[in-house]
């Protein structure tokens, strides 16, 4: 039986690389890339948490957090797509412009 | 030999994470993902969550990573972007980590006592999961389809071509 404080780490370090890969990335796309790593070891949390509560409610809302990234990252690509045909460019130090 | 999948999965998702981190190409950082999500997949199928798990590799590996992919081609950058170089974003980033990694170790080193010695033997099987899904959590599942249609009808109504302004 593995230990479920080795998840807990394996989720802390997943967000803190995560975390410094949106600082230290330049482009939109590969940022946003980042973010889902965040959310996934949030997922990964939650589901810890629930084996060790032995309950089905972390997974019912892992569920409900990978639907609502599915929406977002629909969204969030459709407005990266926008910014790339308006500005030709998904570098984020280029658009630091809040004006469309 | 559970340990030894453990391990395996832990060490493949953190490697392909440091390799999205380090390589300047879009579509490899997009390939690197597939790996973390699919190997995040069989990690909780060892957490006791198979459907979890299949839902992990059906929607976040193929759906979503197969929209990434889509827009890395749409795109079309002649030359990926590397990591950041400047001396004060790398300060700050690892200021950042150094402050991240203390938070949440300090906050889950408490649930973390407790946990060790729990022992379960509950399996999430989907016929459960389904049953709650549709009786405790019929509100946020019936909202979650209205999110899913307004996000469908936001994303086509943003990249939508206009006639003429």
């Amino acid at each position: 039986m593995i230990p479920l404080s080795y998840f807990l780490i394996l989720s802390i370090i997943l967000f803190v690389l995560g975390a410094i890969g949106f600082f230290i990335k330049r482009d939109l796309i590969t940022q946003f890339m980042t973010v889902e790593i965040m959310l996934n070891a949030a997922n990964l949390a939650f589901i810890t948490f629930a084996k060790s509560a032995s309950s089905l409610d972390g997974q019912v809302i892992v569920f409900f957090i990978i639907t609502v990234a599915a929406a977002e990252a629909a969204v969030g690509l459709a407005i990266i797509l926008l910014v790339y045909r308006q500005k030709k460019t998904i570098k984020s130090e280029d658009i630091k412009l809040m004006k469309g | 030999m559970a340990h030894i999948l453990f391990f395996l999965l832990a060490i493949i998702c953190i490697g392909s994470v440091l390799g999205m981190i380090i390589s300047k190409d879009q579509a490899y950082n997009a390939l690197f993902l597939i790996v973390a999500f699919a190997c995040m997949g069989g990690l909780f199928a060892l957490l006791d969550a198979p459907f979890i798990a299949a839902v992990q590799i059906i929607i976040y590996a193929g759906a979503i990573m197969i929209l990434f992919i889509f827009v890395v081609m749409m795109i079309n950058l002649r030359t990926g972007m590397g990591p950041e170089k400047k001396k004060w974003t790398l300060y700050f980033v690892f200021l950042v980590a150094a402050v991240l990694i203390i938070e949440l170790v300090l906050t889950l080193k408490g649930a973390l006592k407790p946990i060790s010695s729990v022992a379960m033997d509950k399996i999430g099987s989907p016929t459960d999961l389904g049953r709650l899904l549709f009786t405790k959590y019929l509100y946020p599942f019936e909202i979650t389809s209205i999110l899913i249609i307004a996000a469908l009808v936001g994303a086509i109504v943003l990249v939508k071509k206009r006639d003429k302004e």
